[in-house]
């Protein structure tokens, strides 16, 4: 199964739901129909993107099809697709193809950040770069041993510390091994808090700044948001919190192999002008994919364009 | 921060004062407002759209159209139906008289499995009871070093078996418990997607071979629309009995919890507060309810304030009991009549007191007079009325700038009151005496609560706020 199909297929209910819709308008006519409206804009809330956007968006596809007499389903459709895939910020640098590159990964519990370091490590090494991780969680139990295991898979170095050991203190240490190694990829996982914690908060804008100053200019320094697909509406609080703490450069998005659609990181990446670098669509070490708009929006609609 | 319900059905409903009464329209204003609440909180969409029918139906009646305060009263209906929707049944953690009993939790990547599996084991530890904990994850690497991490800071043994064969893990540490003397295995799932046949197939099978009393699905309160989609695709697969929230030490509002209770109609049991062992905390459904509403500090802050209140009163209450009721207390009980207004209708209700004002004209100056009198006496005296003797009552008398008559008749107000309570006191079962340090304690066999009621209510007629 192509990645596109993959997405698809996990977006496939809601497209179900569009395209039944749709067959209605085809009949109906665009302007008079109100229940399909409404249809699409429950189909918008459930995936996430928020009631007040999901009003926005339709009440303006409304118009946009009233305006340009869109006659049917099809071009209903795409003038969506169009919609929603210029809501998201797009991608200026790509962390993971500089050629002196540094990430951290932050992110709420839970959200997948050591799952993703170990994937990303991979991908890094078959595309031949020198990569090194940073165990930077020395909080939660067993972390370490977690990103070790990952490390192995990867045949990767991993600097790490005894847990409770100081985060800032190891990201310092594994520049320094970065610049032994020379390695071109610096992926460093960092301990999952709440954004509501204001110590741990504080904490991780010493590990970032320790970071950003140890890196001085030799790496490229991203801090990367690892965020959950299943999270709702408080998933843009989050981000605030940590992009006013960290100054974030994008994010990451996980779990969309299942059937949550991820619709918070649209308005996130809208409103906080975050690009979205990757996105994971399955568990296996392969299934962190690149984050294209159009074929997202094309998925979540159910139209086919490009792949 | 996000606006409040309460904030936002007052903006709705304060244009309409001046035509003082709501027409349909109106309430339909403040439907789409609750909607939009709702939907903030994360509430599924489809539930919202039954919620807000059904309130919509309940605002329409006459209560809500002759109130004052509309808006008041639309959040009152919307704070109730979600507390009922949230919790009108049982929620507690019920062991079965099964040795060992075993509780699994099941829950999707990432939601706090491990975690609320500790934290639960503590929680029985607490309880006196002794746990051992299963680590069935046999996939995300070093999940089993996780939980023995966490098993160790909480001093409870972690079985790991082959660490290969979820079914065959969880069924040795059954064995395990029987020979080892444990009496609750806490069975530690992977995190499994509820679209994956296999994984959930595998749950299904670690079910089906250790018959757990109890599965606990954990739910994280983050969680958006999606979580109607994850609980039903696991209570129609592997079932479960009851839910926990985790991550509620954030600021999301949760509304995934009504999601899960409307959908799939099973209890939820505990929230998670934290990273610390002890933060699992009973479910209360009142202010899950305010939290979702977005009326949460509020509430907290409230609550804070009522407890402190409520802890003086209590300990005022316990010690009048203990040491009996003292002139001290009558004087509070006076100045509290100040607060509350007319004179002859606290008398009435001060136990005993009633005999004493019949025919007698009262009038505020008598409260200024009582308060002069025990103003004059003693710290000693006021604590021990009984050495007040002539003597005493004449220099009293003379501080207060009153005769010795009124002196004597306050006195025998006094003494009345305190042989009602006494009475009362009785009554109540309660007997005054030493060593009853444990104060409402002693009430328990009575009933507890409404006997405290009682109680309440009368220190509340005495004015001891």
């Amino acid at each position: 199964m192509s990645f596109f199909e993959r997405l698809k297929s996990g977006l496939s209910k809601s497209r179900e739901r569009i395209n039944e819709s749709l067959n209605v308008l085809f009949e109906m006519g665009p302007d008079v129909n109100p229940e399909f409206w409404d249809d699409l804009e429950e189909t918008l809330v459930l995936s996430d993107m928020g009631a007040p956007a999901s009003d926005k968006i339709v009440s303006e596809l409304q118009d946009y099809s009233t305006k340009k007499g869109l006659g049917g389903a099809g071009q209903v459709k795409k003038a969506l697709v169009e919609q929603i895939a210029e809501i998201f910020t797009p991608v200026e640098i790509d962390p993971f193809t500089q050629e002196k590159s540094c990430v951290l990964f932050v992110g709420i519990n839970g959200a997948g950040k050591t799952t993703t370091v170990g994937k990303l490590a991979n991908e890094g090494v078959e595309r031949g770069n020198s990569v090194l991780i940073g165990s930077a969680d020395t909080f939660r139990a067993a972390a370490i041993e977690q990103l070790d295991v990952w490390g192995k898979r990867a045949n990767v170095e991993i600097v790490k510390r005894e847990r409770g050991s100081d985060p800032a203190s190891v990201c310092f240490d594994t520049l320094d091994r970065a610049d032994e190694l020379g390695s071109d990829l610096v992926l460093i996982d960092t301990a999952g808090r709440l954004h509501t914690s204001q110590d741990l908060m504080r904490e991780l804008a010493k590990v970032v700044n320790v970071t950003r100053k140890r890196a001085d200019g030799k790496y490229r320094v991203f801090v990367v948001l690892v965020l959950d697909a299943t999270t709702g509406q408080n998933g843009l609080q989050q981000a605030k919190e940590f992009n006013k703490a960290l100054e974030l450069d994008g994010l990451i998005v996980t779990k969309l192999d299942g059937t949550a659609k991820g619709g918070i990181a649209v308005a996130i990446s809208h409103e906080l002008e975050l690009p979205i670098y990757k996105i994971g669509v399955g568990e296996s070490i392969e299934d962190l994919k690149d984050f294209n708009p159009d074929e997202y929006a094309a998925a979540l609609i159910g139209e086919k364009q490009g792949a | 921060m996000f606006d409040n319900l309460a904030d936002r059905l007052q903006g709705v409903f304060d244009g309409l004062k001046s035509k003082g009464r709501l027409t349909e329209e109106d309430i339909s204003k403040a439907m789409k407002e609750i909607r939009m609440a709702l939907l903030e909180a994360d509430v599924n969409y489809k539930i919202v759209k039954d919620f807000t029918n059904k309130i919509k139906e309940r605002a329409l009646g006459a209560d809500v159209l002759e109130s004052l305060t509309p808006g008041q009263q639309v959040v009152k209906i919307v704070l109730d139906e979600l507390t009922s929707l949230l919790g009108d049944t049982e929620s507690k953690l019920t062991l079965t008289s099964r040795i060992p009993n075993v509780i699994m939790l099941v829950g999707l990547q990432g939601s706090g499995k491990t975690t609320a599996a500790a934290k639960l084991a503590y929680l029985l530890k607490e309880q006196g009871r002794r746990p051992v904990l299963a680590a069935c994850d046999v996939y995300r690497p070093a999940a089993a070093d996780q939980l023995e991490t966490l098993g160790n800071e909480i001093d409870v043994k972690v079985f790991r078996g082959d660490g290969k064969d979820p079914v065959a893990i969880a069924q040795s540490a059954i064995k395990f418990a029987v020979d080892d003397l444990k009496d609750v295995v806490i069975v530690d799932t992977a995190g499994r997607l509820h679209v994956d046949e296999a994984m959930m197939q595998e749950a299904k099978n670690i079910k089906a071979a250790v018959k757990p009393d109890q599965v606990l699905m954990v739910v994280d309160a983050m969680t958006g629309q999606d979580i109607v989609t994850v609980v039903e695709a696991f209570a129609n697969e592997v079932d479960f009995d009851g839910v926990i929230i985790s991550k509620l030490d954030g600021d999301a509002r949760g509304g995934g919890a009504l999601s899960v209770r409307a959908v799939t109609g099973k209890p939820i049991k505990f929230v998670s507060m934290g990273e610390k062992p002890d933060s699992l905390e009973v479910f209360h459904p009142e202010r899950m309810a305010k939290r979702i509403l977005g009326m949460g500090d509020v509430v907290s802050l409230i609550e804070k304030a009522q407890k402190a209140a409520d802890e003086k009163q209590i300990e005022d209450a316990e010690r009048i009991l203990r040491d009996g009721f003292t002139l001290e207390d009558f004087l509070k009980s006076i100045k509290g009549m100040r607060k509350m207004g007319g004179l002859n209708s606290i008398m009435s209700a001060l136990p005993g007191a009633n005999k004493l004002t019949q025919g007698a004209d009262l009038d505020d100056s008598m409260i200024d007079r009582m308060e002069a009198i025990i103003y004059s006496m003693t710290k000693e005296e006021r604590l021990k009325p009984k050495i007040i003797n002539g003597p005493r009552r004449a220099r009293i008398a003379k501080g207060a700038g009153v005769e010795v008559y009124d002196v004597n008749q306050l006195l025998k107000i006094f003494n009345d009151g305190t042989k009602a309570m006494k009475k009362l006191q009785n009554q109540m079962g309660g007997k005054k005496g030493k060593g009853k340090r444990k104060g409402f304690g002693g009430f328990g066999k009575m009933g507890g609560m409404p006997d405290m009621g009682d109680l309440k209510s009368m220190m509340d007629k005495l004015g001891l706020k």
